[in-house]
């Protein structure tokens, strides 16, 4: 038999053994299949960062056409659900026992100034604790309150005089959907996890149960261990990461844009990364609680935290910026973002890919080096 | 005749570091084993063998020193000497997932195998280890045994040419031990194989033709078993006596100033002497008069305790029995009744029962998976049981207060202190578990660390204890509340000869001052030791009774003596052929 | 006591048990702290401005003086707009049409165009926001300048409790409590998983002691590890990220201790459930997960659906985040506190009867 043929020979063997533990080892369909259904349901509907049925105690000291004009406004707005007070002091004790979360606040002057072309003032106050939510109520507050002001005005026969009207466009998502950018981000970090803890997992099994010191006797080479181990877990990351995509395709209604070949163009190269990093965490952890541990603070955290998934890279402190540079998940973030809401925009494909080659090189060619046909 | 060397091995070094700790595994190891022969590799865990074995295949970095198999130098060109032997790590190296016929396509496939060869190899593999019926069941759902073969078939997908096999036998039941020999010497006559293995079973030493005797990282020795047996010769004897007690009588007799060595070995005394001269009994004038002498041909356990006694001189033992009280009294202190556990579908336990008298040293018998530790784990209260009744002392300990649980001493089957914590916390935690009071409490340490002698280790995590130390500070600590029942689960299991000899001197010492002990095992040869024992297998009763009556039901002509690991071979085939009665 | 004590040395005498205690949540305070913020600074910015006249110059030198956006870009082209803000070399573009200081001057008004990557909706919604308050202050300051009338009414706008409404006060407090949170239940779950794997809880379960005892012993490291630090991380709150400390810190406390007993109770349930410690960690990660997610640590728990609302109220984390937020924002003492302690209380009692209950009868 020639070398290439017993080559051959080895590797299919691998392959086909691997392939059979996965079909017969629950938690590994378990962590491909199981747990991106499970993160991406929290995730979808646990977290959303658009402000509904924000509650709001409305003050009208003294009621009349002009007060109820404004009110019926906040009343008629989806993002307010609105409760009437009468005085501001049950209002505020409202707000400090988090009964309200913003408090609109008419005084008793408020109809004669605005009937008098006086500068009528409106006291809003919002709950400022959580500075987020703080801002978009605010945002929403301001929104009512210039529909209201045009709509007044033409009612009272003259245009109203706002000498810059800002005009927003926002493009990719102009309904400001949330999960439209949360979803896409959390299937970058699925992924990061099946592909890095089931490897890094699976490799420190066999060192647990000593088959791995069997293997290594064989004439098996080292980048045939790694092949035999990659091919079937990318196989089935992959798997992993289409039942992510139709889930937010079909389940919420997340746009994709781009192309359906893009998408798993790029998913396949940064399931390589993962399984890259998988492996070479496993070339230090030979149990697998050490394994998952390493995978869990080497891998999950940074990518939930670093990425640009929630929070703005561009705006974090300069040296945690240079940090994110290193995080793989940075860049199929935002490749994900880009294809699924924006489409096929090549320059950042290009760039965010030519990235994670870089680093899927390193992390095998590091995993390969580090990798030795001994036990010590 | 030269026989040329398969495997030579030249001033082999190998340290291990971890942390702070450097350990010694192998020092300046020189050695050469000659082909077509069975070389046995032998020693107590901890001795090195492993690290031996996996520096000839190739998985290890020596510090120094150079290993060639075929002439080919295994660290300069690994690939080489890895296609030209094939080994089988200790638990067997299988992947429990995948069916028979799928490890062995595995193995097949990375060895290279064609597929017109593969066919014949196999049917000729699976005829020799009967595991032809069994192809398409899991490895994991396999028996200890069979899992055993099954290893041992993979690594013969492929003729090689030295074969390194890695405690083939360890807790693996006496039948299947021997089936395993019986292959391994086939292979040997058949198709010339060499094969290196290792075992701390000492009794597998006669069967090798080479033996090479390891101890604390030392070769201590090699040659064939006789060599080794030989220098003995007239220092072996047996020695019995109507009127004593076997454990009254071994300890008197370990106290005679000509005896290097007492065990009990069947009904009699087993004596090894420190000279060729027959042990002098008159110097125990008052008992030892009807005591009977006859010479034996010495084992190579002599030889071995012959030459760790030399090593370890002056440590001798001081055990006495505290009280010599009356012991075997007739009230029942463990009763359990047609108990069964159930694991999802399989039964671990299948309707067994025995009762254990006050006083008595009890054994449970068998090899790995026979439902001994489930048993045994009912019986503290550890595992409630499925169906049946069990009582210890008069309480189901499962629901027990704590003053019956106090009562008891337990000592499980792995060391089980705790690790990071040294011996003098690991004493003081569990006086303080016990309940001891504070005077009571200093007074039963001190006891503990003058018994068993480990004052110089005080502050020592115990997890860095020798293997010996742990064992006796996991007793310590059974023993620290004076309980009247002690649970031992596999106490013995990869000890040196002499810790186990230290270690049932303490336990016959307990027995004889009355405590009541239960104790189960895999070494066929400590059942001995107990007044009476059940054997078990596949989670059933096979036998019960004393030593004595079991073996007497196996004596035929062929056998005149038979051996406690005959009775328990007998037993398992007697089965078997009842088994298949029923069946056909 | 005895168990107490020996279990704490088990735990600090392991060294790769103290480093995943010291490690991690060191590291998690520091890119909570500095890296988890909504707020946007710096954010890249395009001008287009078509309009050379005074106003339109003002504006957009009012927008790119803010701290929160800087200049990329000016750019002359229509063309160039969509280049820029796909491949994300800037956020937003602000187009200011030819007319702009024309129109302006005669009134009645004239537009601002801004162009908004909206791939992240929520900093889309941050940066409409921020615009929004630079376009009415230049419109109340031009139309003083101008003579003009103010509008007719006009909204005064203050955030309670966080006027600056700066994320990181947000944040911080709520770091004290995921990384108490953490440490707590991974103490927890791996003790009794740990000594089951290492044979020892047999032999503990073999001595007389009770399952309260075992349950007090195995609790102490937890509580007291949670508690250290839990206040290790409030210094660093207090001192080196500056959140102001406004309420009473004792209860802050009274809040801190129930949290960590609810949490060594589920710490101890895991455990007690988990033969290994693989088990114990896994399943110490699967209640993590949703317990922080749903706890309302990033993202307000009203926005969530229903049903999901229901579930927090199984999560310690839930109410232990608003004590410590109003404690530190609000100033909230403990009468106030009250609503969000017996919740927690009773989660401790119930999980930590349960584990003690598992000691003994989870065995096969």
């Amino acid at each position: 038999m020639s070398p290439f043929a017993k080559r051959f020979m080895r590797l299919r063997g691998l392959i086909r053994k691997e392939s059979l533990q996965i079909l017969r080892d629950p938690s590994s369909i378990a962590i491909a299949f199981v747990m991106p259904v499970v993160l991406l349901l929290l995730f979808g509907y646990g977290v959303s960062l658009d402000a509904k049925d924000i509650r709001l105690a409305l003050v009208v000291e003294q009621p009349d056409a002009q007060t109820s004009s404004l009110t019926s406004a906040f009343h008629h707005s989806t993002y307010f659900k609105s409760i009437t007070f009468h005085t501001i002091q049950p209002a505020e004790r409202a707000l400090v026992t988090h009964v309200v979360d913003g408090i609109v606040w008419l005084r008793s002057d408020f109809s004669a100034r605005l009937l008098n072309h006086g500068d009528a003032p409106i006291g809003v106050f919002v709950n400022g604790v959580d500075a987020n939510q703080a801002r978009i109520t605010q945002g929403y507050i301001q929104g009512v309150w210039q529909t209201w002001l045009q709509a007044y005005a033409r009612q009272q026969g003259h245009d109203l005089a706002i000498p810059v009207r800002l005009e927003p466009r926002i493009w990719f998502n102009a309904a400001v959907r949330s999960t439209d950018f949360l979803v896409p981000g959390l299937i970058a970090l699925i992924m990061t996890l099946t592909g890095a803890m089931l490897t890094s997992m699976v490799v420190a099994r066999e060192w647990e149960r000593g088959t791995m010191e069997a293997l290594m006797v064989t004439p098996i080479r080292i980048w045939e261990i790694t092949v035999g181990k990659l091919l079937p877990y990318f196989i089935l990351g992959m798997g992993g990461m289409l039942l992510s995509v139709a889930m937010a395709l079909w389940l919420f209604n997340v746009p994709l844009r781009g192309s359906f070949l893009v998408l798993s163009l790029a998913s396949a190269l940064y399931m390589m990364v993962a399984l890259g990093m998988g492996l070479l965490i496993s070339t230090v952890a030979r149990s697998q609680f050490v394994a998952g541990q390493i995978a869990l603070v080497a891998t999950f955290l940074p990518a939930f935290i670093l990425s640009g998934f929630i929070f703005e890279i561009s705006s974090m402190p300069a040296p945690v910026q240079v940090m994110t540079h290193l995080i793989p998940a940075r860049y199929f973030v935002a490749i994900l973002q880009t294809v699924f809401m924006a489409g096929d925009i090549w320059p950042v494909l290009l760039t965010n890919a030519a990235a994670l080659l870089v680093m899927m090189v390193i992390f095998l060619g590091l995993a390969r080096h580090k990798t030795r046909k001994r036990l010590d | 005749m030269v026989v040329p060397a398969v495997l030579t091995i030249t001033g082999l070094c190998k340290t291990f570091v971890s942390g702070k700790h450097t350990l010694q595994a192998l020092q300046d190891i020189n050695l050469q084993i000659q082909a077509g022969r069975i070389s046995g590799l032998i020693g107590p865990d901890g001795a090195g063998k492993t690290s031996l074995m996996r520096l000839v295949a190739g998985l290890l970095q020596p510090d120094n020193g150079e290993i060639q198999v075929q002439g080919i130098d295994v660290f300069k060109s690994p690939l080489q000497s890895q296609s030209v032997l094939s080994y089988m790590p200790q638990r067997f190296g299988l992947y429990e997932d995948l069916t028979v016929q799928e490890n062995l396509d595995l193995y097949a496939d990375l060895q290279g195998v064609d597929q017109q060869q593969r066919q014949q190899r196999y049917t000729e593999l699976m005829h020799m280890t009967a595991l032809a019926p069994f192809t398409h069941r899991l490895a994991g759902r396999l028996s200890g045994g069979m899992k055993q073969k099954l290893g041992l078939a993979c690594t013969l997908v492929r003729t090689p040419q030295l074969l390194l096999l890695d405690e083939p036998t360890a807790g693996v039941d006496p039948v299947s031990r021997r089936e395993l020999w019986s292959i391994i010497e086939r292979l040997v006559k058949e198709e010339g194989l060499s094969v290196l293995l290792s075992t701390a079973y000492l009794n597998e030493a006669e069967s090798c033709d080479d033996v090479i005797l390891l101890h604390e990282g030392c070769v201590m020795g090699q040659g064939t078993p006789l060599s080794f047996s030989q220098p003995m010769q007239g220092r072996s004897f047996h020695i019995s006596s109507d009127t004593l007690g076997k454990r009254q009588l071994q300890h008197r007799i370990s106290k005679l100033s000509g005896v290097l060595d007492a065990i009990i070995e069947d009904e009699q005394v087993r004596v090894v002497t420190h000279t060729r001269q027959v042990p002098d009994l008159n110097e125990d004038l008052a008992h030892l008069a009807d005591a009977r002498v006859e010479a034996c041909s010495p084992t190579f356990e002599d030889a071995f305790v012959a030459m760790l006694k030399k090593q370890h001189q002056g440590m001798s033992l001081n055990i006495e029995p505290t009280t010599s009280q009356s012991n075997l009294s007739d009230d029942t202190l463990i009763e359990v009744r047609h108990i069964k556990k159930r694991f999802g579908a399989f039964y671990a336990v299948k309707d067994i029962s025995f009762s254990v008298k006050r006083g008595e040293v009890f054994g449970l018998l068998g090899a790995n998976g026979a439902g001994k530790s489930t048993t045994f784990r009912m019986l503290c209260g550890l595992l409630p049981v499925s169906s049946g009744e069990l009582m210890v002392a008069g309480h189901d300990l499962r629901h027990a207060s704590a003053s019956a649980r106090s009562r008891l001493g337990y000592m499980a089957q792995r060391f089980s202190l705790y690790v990071n914590l040294s011996v003098m916390e690991n004493l003081n935690f569990f006086a303080s578990a016990y309940g001891l009071r504070r005077a009571q409490r200093t007074q039963r340490i001190a006891w503990a660390m003058e018994v068993f002698e480990l004052g110089n280790y005080a502050n020592t995590s115990s997890g860095d204890l020798p293997l010996g130390f742990k064992q006796r500070l996991a007793m310590a600590a059974a023993l620290l509340h004076e309980p009247d029942i002690l649970f031992l689960d596999e106490p013995t299991s990869g000890v040196d000869p002499l810790a186990r000899r230290e270690f049932w001197e303490r336990i016959n010492a307990l027995a004889e001052s009355g405590v009541t002990v239960l104790v189960t095992t895999h070494f066929m040869d400590e059942a001995n030791y107990c007044d009476r024992l059940v054997i078990m297998a596949d989670g059933e009763v096979l036998a019960q009774g004393t030593p004595a009556e079991m073996k007497a039901r196996f004596r035929s002509d062929e056998l005149p003596t038979p051996t406690m690991e005959d009775a328990f071979i007998g037993l398992i085939e007697h089965r078997q052929t009842s088994m298949t009665e029923v069946t056909v | 006591m005895a168990l107490a004590i020996k279990e704490l040395l088990a735990v600090l005498k392991d060294k790769k048990g103290r480093i995943v205690l010291i490690m991690p949540p060191i590291l998690q305070l520091f890119l909570f702290g500095y890296a988890a913020s909504f707020d946007l600074n710096d954010i890249p910015v395009a001008v287009y401005n078509q309009d050379q006249g005074a106003d339109s110059r003002e504006l957009v030198a009012r927008v790119i003086g803010s701290p929160h956006f800087h200049l990329y870009a000016d750019i002359d082209h229509e063309q160039q707009i969509s280049s820029l803000i796909n491949n994300k070399n800037v956020l937003i573009v602000l187009h200011l049409g030819p007319n702009f200081s024309a129109n302006l001057a005669k009134g009645p008004g004239t537009s601002a165009q801004v162009i908004i990557d909206g791939r992240n909706s929520n900093t889309a919604l941050l940066v409409q926001g921020y615009l929004s308050t630079i376009v009415s202050d230049f419109n109340v300051d031009w139309a003083k300048r101008n003579g003009k009338p103010p509008p007719l009414a006009s909204l005064k706008l203050r955030a309670w409790f966080n006027s600056n409404m700066v994320s990181r006060w947000f944040i911080v407090p709520g770091i004290v409590g995921l990384l108490t949170f953490i440490i707590t239940t991974i103490v927890t779950s791996l003790s009794v998983a740990r000594e089951r794997e290492a044979g020892t809880f047999d032999q503990l379960l073999v001595t007389p002691m009770r399952p309260v005892e075992i349950l007090i012993g195995k609790s102490f490291p937890g509580v007291l590890i949670g508690s250290l630090e839990g206040s290790f991380i409030l210094l660093m709150a207090i001192y080196w990220f500056d959140i102001p400390l406004r309420g009473s810190l004792g209860a802050l406390y009274i809040g801190m201790f129930l949290f960590i007993l609810s949490a060594v109770g589920i710490g101890l349930m895991i455990s007690s459930l988990a033969v290994t410690q693989q088990q114990g960690m896994l399943g110490a990660f699967l209640f993590m997960v949703p317990a922080v997610i749903l706890s309302g640590f990033a993202t307000p728990i009203a926005n969530m659906p229903q049903v999901v609302q229901w579930l927090t109220y199984a999560d310690p984390l839930r109410y232990f985040l608003i004590i410590l937020r109003g404690v530190f924002l609000e100033g909230d003492n403990s009468s106030i506190l009250m609503h969000y302690y017996w919740p927690m209380a009773v989660i401790a009692i119930v999980t930590l009867s349960l584990a003690a209950w598992l000691f003994r009868h989870r065995m096969n």
